[in-house]
């Protein structure tokens, strides 16, 4: 059993492909654990309650809300943030997409839904604009009215 | 947010062991995306939370003839990820595929919606109309509840500090049976019901007769209802318009809901006579395959 101080937990972990070691406190967010002890803050804060999306990194595969998961839980696992979407080779396509598409403005949402729409697209290269739509609805952009966002997958798709 | 322990144990006996020695000021952790609001919001003041998804009897998901075990820590996406549980148990896919977004459905289970016990809780109804049981352990040993008993108030169960929900397990459903769930909301996703109806309908042979059918409401009373009378009024009676009216009607009249933000205690009622009319065909077309 893990057992440890009330203060603090040590992970391992591989963030963007890159191994990490920390000492978590048993309270801290995955979404703080990575933007404060990490310096990873292209993830969001927005509703702190996984309403909006905004903290959506995936994890093992699968996207979560940053804010509800602690930062002492992904001892052992694989996480993925926006900041491991582009390569030196340039930009990730949907990254691409969301410019060419102007699928952000004020930008705060935009991390989430890239790292959300990743998700589906690393799993289904050509789902529908309704699987798109469904797909998204855990994210919320006030600025863009979504539909701009749907475009910008939709071409970013196979 | 009060400062805890971060506790990951590998079996249930050294789970409920902190449990037990923390009382009501430690929580088991599943998907925990109603445990960190709330512990955000300074609902609850934890000293320390016991993540369960090490023990691997809480995060077992197994169909088989003997039924469907729902391991308290599944998530939901390997519920409705799973073609035989689809094919079985719909009314328990149907719940588990609306219940918060895709990021919430990586994490929260139909374990912890039971254990958060909110009136409005997708996950439970179809639980309900399955004659579900929950498998309950503690250091005194384990004991089981039938998921109807489970919620005895808003955010209240029959879990006593130091308990733990391990697991629930779902009778094999009877030949020529169905199930459906729906709920409605003002938006198409990520909402919470303003009313809920869950419906289990077995029938003869024939697909012509109601042999029994199980009717469960959301949102319409301070727990999930178990509307008894509804369901029972089918039991061995034709299927026609005229028998489902009479069970949604029976169904609205065993709704007890409130008027707040989400909706009014009229709309409820409605809602529930037209949905519980509307699942009892769903769950009948079900059954006839």
């Amino acid at each position: 059993m893990t057992t440890n101080s009330p203060s603090k937990v040590h992970v391992t972990t591989t963030i963007n492909g890159q191994k990490h070691e920390l000492l978590v406190p048993g309270y801290m967010s995955l979404l703080d654990t990575l933007r404060e002890l990490i310096g990873l803050t292209g993830t969001k804060e927005g509703c702190l309650d996984g309403n909006c999306g905004a903290c959506t990194v995936n994890v093992n595969g699968r996207i979560v809300d940053s804010c509800l998961v602690l930062g002492a839980e992904i001892n052992g696992k694989e996480v993925n943030t926006i900041e491991g979407m582009a390569t030196s080779e340039g930009l990730h396509p949907l990254q691409q997409a969301f410019l060419e598409e102007a699928a952000l403005q004020c930008g705060i949402c935009t991390p989430g839904f890239l790292v959300a729409a990743k998700g589906l697209l690393d799993n289904e290269p050509s789902p529908s604009e309704g699987r798109i739509r469904h797909w998204l609805a855990g994210n919320l952009c006030r600025c863009t009215g979504y539909d701009k966002i749907v475009r910008a997958v939709q071409k970013a798709s196979s | 947010m009060h400062p805890f322990a971060y506790v990951a144990p590998s079996t249930v006996a050294e789970a409920v062991a902190v449990l037990d020695k923390h009382g009501d000021r430690a929580r088991p952790l599943a998907g925990g995306t109603d445990l960190l609001v709330k512990a955000r919001a300074n609902v609850w003041e934890l000293d320390a939370v016991v993540d369960i998804k090490n023990i691997p009897e809480l995060m077992k998901l197994s169909v088989s003839n003997d039924g469907l075990s729902i391991g308290a820590g599944v998530p939901c996406y390997q519920i409705y990820d799973n073609s035989q549980i689809a094919a079985e148990y719909p009314g328990i896919v149907d719940g588990a595929s609306i219940i918060g977004g895709i990021q919430i459905q990586s994490r929260a289970g139909v374990g912890g919606n039971l254990c958060n016990a909110a009136p409005s809780g997708d996950g439970i109804c179809p639980l309900i109309i399955h004659s579900a049981v929950a498998k309950i352990a503690s250091t005194g040993g384990t004991r089981e509840v039938a998921v109807e008993d489970f919620c005895t108030g808003p955010s209240r169960t029959v879990l006593k500090a130091g308990e733990l929900l391990v697991s629930i397990e779902v009778p094999k459903p009877a030949a020529n049976s169905g199930a459906a769930y729906t709920r409605f909301i003002p938006r198409n996703e990520m909402d919470i019901a303003v009313a809920g109806v869950g419906v289990f309908v077995q029938l003869d042979a024939s697909g012509k007769n109601f042999v029994s059918a199980r009717i469960a409401l959301a949102s319409v009373g301070p727990v999930p209802i178990l509307a008894k009378e509804a369901g029972n009024s089918l039991a061995g009676k034709p299927v026609n318009d005229e028998t489902i009216a009479t069970a949604a009607a029976l169904a609205k009249a065993a709704a007890s809901p409130i008027t707040d933000m989400r909706g009014t205690i009229e709309q409820r009622k409605t809602l529930v006579e037209v949905l519980t009319g509307r699942m009892i065909k769903q769950a009948v077309e079900r059954a006839r395959g």
